[in-house]
Order: C-alpha cells, then structure tokens, then sequence
C-alpha cells in the first residue's frame, strides 16, 4: 500500500518542482556579504591552505601538484563544474575529494588523507575556486547511471526516526522555516563552504551528514557509495547552475 | 495499561488503513497542559519547529498554523495525524510521532524507538483538540 503510494508520488511530476536556485538566495544579508568578499570570507584561509598544499612535495614520490599539473588556475579550470564523474584510471565515480586523493596515493605515494583534514579540504576549495562561475555539468549516463539512479531514490527515500526524505525538505518545503532557518534547495554548489555553525570549513559530505543527522538516520560513512551517489545525483539536479564554492553558510 | 496500549499498536496499520481516523485512545485521558509541554519542548515533540500556534514564539512555517485545528479536526483525526499522518497525506512532511515499524535507515540510538509515547501522543491531541 505504502509502496504503491511511493510509487505513484514519484511517478507524477510533483506540483513543488521549482527552477534550481543557490542556497545563498536563502541565506541573510549578513552571509550573502561575507561570500561576496573574498577577503572577508573566512573559506578563503583554507584556499590559502590550498594553495600552499598545491605546491608543496610530499610523499615519497616526492612530487606536489604543481610538479604534474603546473598552474591551478589554467589546469584545473572546470574541472571541479564536472565532478562527481566517472573516472576511467579508477573505475568509479570519483568526487573532487576522492579524485585529488588518488593523485596524492598514487602520483605523491602519500599516505590518504583523512575525510575532512584541514589540507585535503583546502586542496578541494583551492581548486574548486578554479571553476567559480562556471556552470555544474556532469554525465550520469552509461556507466555512472546506476550510482546516478541510487543517489536519486536514496534523496527520494524517507529516512530515520523523523521519517522524511531529501525531496520533503528540498524540493517540496524550500523556502519555508525551519526552527528559524530558511530551508533552501540543497543544491551542491557552495561546497566546501565555512559553515557558522562548525567555525570551520567543511565538504558537502559533511553537510549532508549534518541532514542524515537532523532526521536521526544512520550517517553514511565519509566517501561511501551513499554519499558519492547522493553527490552525482545533487550535481545532476543543480546542473546548469554556477559554482561558487568555496561558500559561506549558517 | 501497557499491554492495551501495545495491543492497540500492533493493531495500527489495520486502523490506518480504515480512513483518516483514529478512534480509539491509545492511552489515559490527554492533559491538554502537558501536550502544551511536549509540544514545544526540544526532546519531546517539539512541534514549534514547524507549527505556528498563537501565543507562542514562532519558529517555523513548514507545517500550517495550528490555530482552531481543534475545530478543524475531530480528537480522532488529530490522533491519526500525530501518529502517522503519511496514512492519511502519502507526501507529507512532517514525521510519524507514533510510529516504530516500516522506518528505513534510522540511526542505532533511536532504533526501534517511537518519537512520542502513546500517552504523550494523548497529551498533544488534547491540547490540539482545545486549539478552537
Ligand atoms: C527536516 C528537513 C531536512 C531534511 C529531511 C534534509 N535537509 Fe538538507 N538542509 C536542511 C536545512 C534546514 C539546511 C540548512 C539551510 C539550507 O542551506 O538549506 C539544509 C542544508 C542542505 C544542503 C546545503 C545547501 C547549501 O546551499 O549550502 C544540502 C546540499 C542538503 N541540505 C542536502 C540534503 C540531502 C541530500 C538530504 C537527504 C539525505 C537532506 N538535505 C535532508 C533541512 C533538511
Ligand atoms: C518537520 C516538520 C513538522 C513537524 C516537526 C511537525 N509537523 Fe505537523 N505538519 C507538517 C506539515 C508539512 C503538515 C501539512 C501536511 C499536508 O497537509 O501535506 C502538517 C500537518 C499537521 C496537522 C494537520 C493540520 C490540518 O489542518 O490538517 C496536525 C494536526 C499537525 N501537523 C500536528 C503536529 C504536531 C502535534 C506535531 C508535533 C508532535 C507536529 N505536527 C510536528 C510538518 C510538521
């Protein structure tokens, strides 16, 4: 019965579908300043990081990025706008953060970095900020489309104790308050972004944990299948929309 | 006591099934002062998070206002939508207060475990009922 009903609400085009809008239409004046200033948007200390990361050799390849990929700014321009995407060397869908690990395990032959490490998201923001403006554009066709379709259904499921799916909050409630705090779209773009809440900068892995969390569901594990497919299927909503990572939010 | 109410529990979805009504009381007579507790109190329903009632801070607008729901609604369809109100709105979004089975992916320390008591659930309903 459940099931049927399930069914036939993803079935019908739901009535709350809206045009893909940035989170930061529904932050406060006060973030929407702080991420229109790159000197006053705390996310830029960890770009610094980055930048420092970028070039330094480490590993026992001793290599750094720079030493393979030369200037950020010319060879990593867009290629944040197209990740999570299939990546043939590995064999998988690869995220920004999975991706720059496989070059730091196999290229600098250094030991993973782990999920949210200072450095690793600084690498992500420094070379996300290389794509700023440019409009999300993945592929979930062929070979990425059963991760693409796991993502979806998992955004569609209702989950934990509170019972409710991605889809209630994001798509058919965006816009309304939450105990205080405008829900937006969940789109992916801002991400990393230095979120008020943790005084730090985080992934988009470790938001969408924070929303596992908010309806008591299980938190998938830092670069598990749930979170990459969630990932490839939040890109593919958000597609056509700009980068603008690395963001400020609440 | 205990025994009713789990009786009436298992019974649940066969009840649900039979409309958008709940008839009988899953616990003692609500306190419509206590429901006016769980309904604002963080660990307990903490329904202000997305209902607006007069007189009370607001804080979210996810659900409608609950002013006169209690003219608006029976005691027993107020009881069926603080139980489980996706039996009676497939798309709702607002949680199941009463409910323990049919829950995908909830996190090892509520596993298993209803957000309210049946007799918290009576409470709320008693309060909601007075909403007029
Ligand atoms: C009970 C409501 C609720 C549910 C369910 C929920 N979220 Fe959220 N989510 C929020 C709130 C509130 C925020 C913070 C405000 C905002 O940015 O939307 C947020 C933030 C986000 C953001 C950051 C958006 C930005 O612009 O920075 C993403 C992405 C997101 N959620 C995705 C998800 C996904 C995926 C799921 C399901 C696994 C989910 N959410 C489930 C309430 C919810
Ligand atoms: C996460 C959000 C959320 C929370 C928390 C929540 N509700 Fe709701 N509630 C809703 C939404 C959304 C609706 C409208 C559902 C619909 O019509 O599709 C609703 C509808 C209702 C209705 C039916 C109103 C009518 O006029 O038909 C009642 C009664 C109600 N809620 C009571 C409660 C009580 C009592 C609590 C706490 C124990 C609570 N709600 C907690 C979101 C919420």
């Amino acid at each position: 019965m459940r099931a049927l009903a399930l069914s036939l609400a993803l079935l019908a085009a739901p009535a709350w579908a809206q045009a893909p809008r940035s989170g930061l239409d529904y932050q406060g004046e006060d973030i929407r300043r702080l991420q229109a200033d790159d000197f006053a948007n705390p996310a830029m200390l960890w770009v610094e990081r980055g930048a420092a990361a970028w070039k330094r050799k480490q590993g026992a390849a001793n290599t750094s990025c720079a030493d393979c990929h030369g200037a950020a700014e010319q060879s990593m321009r867009g290629v944040a706008a197209r990740l999570p995407g299939w990546d043939k060397r590995l064999g998988r869908v690869s995220t920004l953060d999975t991706r720059i690990n496989a070059c730091i395990v196999r290229e600098q032959r250094a030991p993973e970095p782990p999920p949210e490490a200072d450095d690793a998201i600084g690498l992500q923001a420094y070379v996300a900020l290389q794509s700023r403006g440019m409009p999300l554009q993945v592929e979930v066709d062929g070979v990425a489309q059963p991760l693409f379709e796991r993502g979806r259904d998992l955004y569609n499921q209702r989950i934990g104790q509170m019972n409710l799916a991605c889809t209630h909050c994001h798509d058919q409630q965006a816009g309304k308050l939450l105990l205080v705090e405008k829900i937006s779209q969940g789109q992916p773009t801002a991400w990393p972004a230095y979120r008020m809440e943790w005084q730090a900068a985080g992934s988009l892995e470790r938001r969408l944990r924070a929303c596992f969390l908010g309806v008591r569901a299980e938190m998938p594990a830092y670069r598990s299948e749930d979170l990459v497919a969630l990932q490839l299927f939040l890109a593919q909503r958000a597609q056509g929309l700009a980068l603008e990572a690395p963001g400020v939010r609440r | 006591m205990k025994q009713a109410a789990a009786l009436i529990l298992a019974a649940l979805p066969v009840l649900a099934a039979a409309g958008d009504a709940l008839e009988a009381p899953l616990a003692a007579a609500g306190d419509a002062q206590r429901g006016r507790g769980v309904f604002v109190q963080r660990e307990q329903g903490h329904c202000v998070i997305c209902h607006a009632v007069a007189g009370m801070v607001p804080a979210g607008n996810v659900g409608p206002a609950l002013d006169g729901v209690g003219a608006r609604l029976t005691v027993a369809q107020l009881r069926q939508r603080v139980v489980d109100i996706t039996q009676v709105k497939p798309d709702a979004a607002m949680p199941a207060f009463l409910r323990r089975d049919g829950l995908n992916r909830v996190a090892a320390a509520y596993a298993g475990r209803t957000l309210l008591d049946a007799q918290q659930v009576e409470d709320i309903v008693a309060f909601l009922a007075g909403l007029k």
